[in-house]
């Protein structure tokens, strides 16, 4: 009885010692929730509101930034509505497009008709995409979730916005849009649902489209930042252009999120 | 002559195994890995996603995936559905993986023991069965209970699949059958059929007790991994392949790789818990050493399963991604990329164990004193291997720890964060354990071959010239090429590896061959220290098993089956790690209390108490 009492007890202790390893020792993130349906009503959208539906598909529920990023998984889409032209010229290109939109529309439900040099599925020459077509799978967007994003990719990335708010759908249309976020209670949580380390150093992200903000506090105070987060074009930060950072940000966060955020950005000395 | 025969079962077993595996890569439905990975993941209305759907004139129809709602899901107040499955789902594994494994091994000491006419190798088998056949009727209580809870709580989950398995599951009921009924003339046979064309019988019991044991799990993994990697479904969940369609379907042989090579290693671990409180419960040094050897290849067994198991992760890792990158990227990228730091500390808990075993181990023999001086070096480069395979890359980091890290990598350890330095790490792991290994085996021997000085020569060259392969391949391709080439050293490192292992070993075997001993082992020579370690190899296995199961099961998100089935019950969400480390170590608690139990069992099994004047004599009933 002796030996079962000594090698339970020992048992527990390393389960217990990975247990709390696995509860104290790393962060908890809360997974995203399921996304939701829910009720849009498009007849009252300006075009604004429709690019900023759209990036909030592109960094919720397309999952496109999980690729699209600095890390190098997938070509970045800053300067698409640019790059588009060259591509539909280009002689290895498969597909049908012949505007951006067009091309955009193709790379998002067809993505092998082009792909990026080096960025091609292993041993396919850069013949086939990784990419899955995003109105299917596990990402499934519908025909105005997939005309949201592309109006956000033409308007991000510097090409004019073609794209109409679908006439078909306008009133009460149902549409799963991005995630049925918990309420957030750290500027980490805030910093990682509007994805700020894609274009900033932040928070033990890379990104390098915009400031390194590791240390902004320094420099900065709480009224400044604050412009910068609600209206981004109002001073551009020297050795960077303009237009580069979305303006949707006033429209999105809420009061909580938006003091969160500046108060944690200011204390970064 | 008997060697031969062994070698031709032996030959027949793997060639089984092979043609089982092999076989869903053969026609007649076009095989998964024909089909675009990128397009495997994606229903497009009307179109079928993974294998092409065979033409069937008399094909069945299937009903779509059911759209459900909240409302739909049974719920029994103070009973959670989704931790009440995971536990007993869980736990039917663990046992399943048990016993599946135990008869892999017995197989093959079985014929060891035909081989050599050691008797010692026979009992063992026949042992490691004893504990195998309490824990097979457990088995069969879980999977029932599985399924019990099953209908009760996601009847409709359970339709849904039972409907497009219904030509497989008629099968599985048989081959059930066919496999408890085998394995008692196995078990219960065992003495009966012994010595010459009997014991060939039974030797031939055990090849087809594996051979049915593998389709059971092939086919119980055919269910996992639909829900996973869908075949032969259109957008709405409607199934029009055959069942072979829905059994082959993307990730089913790497899953299948994956837990053949992972239950060895696991039953390994639990007979070597076993052989450890078997061997602290010994009255005398005659048990103490018979459980000493028996926890000896209980652990060599662990092991030998263990190093290989990083390459079987490897590649179901790389199908994982080849059928749908957004589902790689969720489990190495996303939130599950946590996961791979405990996974970091349990492997290290895995191999810092298993080697301390070994060392100890070296105490059995009187040769040992001339490798002592070298454990510690080994001890250093596990324990720094470890490390950085434990640093993890990206943190989220508090304002304060910030600043005191003085940006988002710390200055010196940040490089050590990659996946090129953990993948150079792990192959430092898996040689410098290899090395305790052959450490443990010569310490009993020398050489008498003579040229034995230029083999150990041959030998050091070859770990020498490995290792800096190993490290160029990991500095290479980890500083000095882009994000997209980080990961492209992992093969050759790991081919190094192998190439290492198995030219080192083959250098070994013609070496020793002959070889004189030092003096014979003692063993039961062994500290009661050294059988913790045993218990922690099987504590670190269940837990990490669990913990393993929950991710894979986690990276289908808010979907019973991947992207036609969707999940709509409260429990939709993906729960965080900390709370999935809770379920895992309740599991793991209950698994181990259920084991000891066993293994109580067993102890009591053999104990015999003599009582006078309880039972009538003879004489006394006669008068």
């Amino acid at each position: 009885m002796i030996n079962i009492i000594k090698v339970s007890t020992f048992s527990l202790v390393v389960i217990g010692g990975f247990w709390g390893f696995s509860n104290f020792g790393i962060p908890q993130i809360k997974p995203a929730l399921p996304p939701i349906e829910e009720k849009l009503d498009l007849g009252t959208l300006t075009m604004d509101e429709f690019i900023a539906l759209g990036n909030k598909i592109f960094n919720g529920k397309g999952n496109c930034t999980l690729c699209h990023n600095t890390m190098g998984r997938a070509p970045m889409l800053d300067r698409i509505g640019t790059v588009s032209i060259d591509r539909l010229n280009d002689p290895l290109y498969k597909g049908e497009a012949n505007t951006v939109e067009g091309y955009l529309y193709e790379s998002l439900t067809k993505p092998s008709a082009f792909v990026v040099s080096g960025y091609g599925k292993s041993g396919s020459n850069d013949t086939e995409s990784p990419m899955p077509d995003v109105t299917g799978g596990g990402i499934g967007l519908n025909d105005i979730e997939l005309a949201a994003v592309i109006a956000y990719l033409q308007d991000s990335g510097g090409a004019e916005v073609t794209v109409s708010i679908p006439e078909v759908s306008r009133g009460n249309s149902e549409i799963p849009v991005a995630e049925q976020a918990p309420s957030l209670k750290t500027a980490e949580e805030v910093i990682a649902k509007y994805a700020c380390g894609t274009c900033h150093t932040i928070a033990g992200q890379t990104g390098e489209i915009g400031p390194n903000l590791t240390s902004i506090g320094k420099t900065r105070n709480k009224d400044y930042l604050r412009q910068s987060i609600l209206d981004p074009e109002a001073i551009i930060a020297e050795g960077y252009k303009g237009g580069m950072m979305p303006v949707i940000y006033g429209d999105e966060m809420n009061a909580k999120e938006l003091e969160l955020l500046v108060n944690y950005l200011a204390s970064l000395e | 002559m008997l060697t031969q025969n062994i070698r031709k079962v032996g030959r027949a077993f793997l060639l089984a195994v092979l043609v089982i595996l092999i076989l869903p890569t053969c026609p007649p439905s076009a095989s998964a890995s024909e089909v675009p990975a990128s397009h495997a993941s994606i229903p497009v209305a009307g179109a079928t996603i993974g294998s092409t759907p065979t033409p069937d004139t008399k094909k069945a129809t299937y009903p779509p995936a059911p759209k459900l709602t909240t409302a739909d899901y049974p719920r029994i107040t103070g009973v959670n559905s989704r931790v009440t499955v995971w536990l007993v789902a869980q736990l039917h594994l663990w046992f399943g993986a048990f016993v599946l494994a135990v008869p892999m091994f017995v197989f093959i000491i079985e014929a060891i023991g035909m081989a050599t006419r050691d008797e010692r190798y026979d009992s063992m088998a026949f042992e490691f069965m004893k504990v195998s056949i309490i824990a097979y009727s457990l088995t069969a209580l879980l999977g029932g209970l599985l399924t019990f809870v099953l209908v009760l709580l996601y009847p409709d989950l359970f339709k849904y699949l039972a409907t497009i398995f219904r030509g497989s599951m008629f099968a599985y009921a048989l081959l059930f059958f066919a496999e408890s009924a085998i394995l008692y003339i196995y078990y219960y046979g065992w003495h009966w059929l012994q010595g010459g064309n009997k014991k060939w019988v039974h030797l031939t019991l055990g090849l087809l007790l594996n051979s049915v044991g593998c389709l059971l799990m092939f086919l119980a993994n055919a269910w996992t991994t639909f829900m996973m990697s869908p075949a032969a479904v259109d957008a709405a969940g409607v199934f029009n392949g055959d069942t072979w369609a829905a059994i082959h379907n993307f990730l089913w042989n790497p899953i299948n790789v994956h837990r053949v090579v992972a239950n060895i290693a696991f039953g390994g671990s639990i007979i070597g818990a076993y052989a450890a409180f078997k061997f602290l419960s010994a009255k005398n040094n005659g048990e103490r050493a018979h459980y000493d050897w028996i926890g000896y290849n209980a652990n060599f067994i662990a092991i030998a399963a263990l190093l290989p198991l990083p390459f079987a992760g490897y590649y179901l890792t790389a199908e994982l991604y080849a059928y749908s990158q957004q589902m790689g990227i969720t489990l190495m990228g996303g939130v599950f990329a946590w996961i791979f730091i405990i996974q970091a500390v349990l492997i290290g808990a895995l191999f810092l164990s298993a080697n301390y075993y070994l060392w100890c181990g070296m105490g059995r023999s009187e040769g040992a004193y001339r490798y002592n001086a070298k454990i510690k070096y080994i001890a250093i480069v596990l324990v720094a291997a470890f490390m950085v395979w434990f640093t993890p890359h990206t943190l989220v980091l508090t304002n304060a720890e910030l600043k005191s890290l003085g940006g988002p990598y710390h200055e010196y350890l940040g490089v050590l964060g990659i996946m090129p330095a953990k993948n150079t790490a792990v192959n430092f792991l898996i040689i410098f354990t290899f090395i305790s290994f052959m450490l443990y085996r010569r310490a009993n021997k020398i050489p008498t071959v003579s040229w034995a000085t230029t083999g150990n020569a041959i030998q050091i060259a070859l770990f020498a010239v490995g290792l800096i392969n190993i490290t160029v391949l990991g500095v290479y391709y980890g500083y000095f090429t882009n994000t997209v080439y980080k990961v492209a050293s992992s093969i050759p490192q790991v081919l190094t590896t192998l190439i290492i292992i198995i030219s080192s070993t083959v250098v070994e075997a013609f070496m020793y061959k002959g070889a004189k001993e030092v003096a014979p082992l003692q063993w039961g020579r062994m500290s009661n220290r050294s059988q913790y370690a045993l218990f922690l190899l099987a504590v670190a296995f269940t837990w990490l098993m669990g913990l393993m199961g929950y991710v894979r099961s986690s990276i289908r998100q808010h979907w019973h089956v991947s992207n036609v089935f969707r999940d709509n019950s409260p429990d939709a969400y993906t729960p965080d790690l900390g709370y999935a480390a809770t379920i895992v170590s309740i599991g793991t608690i209950l698994f181990m209390v259920m084991v000891i139990f066993i293994f109580w069992l067993s102890a009591i099994n053999s104990r015999r108490t003599v009582v006078k004047e309880y039972w009538k004599h003879k004489h006394d009933q006669h008068h």
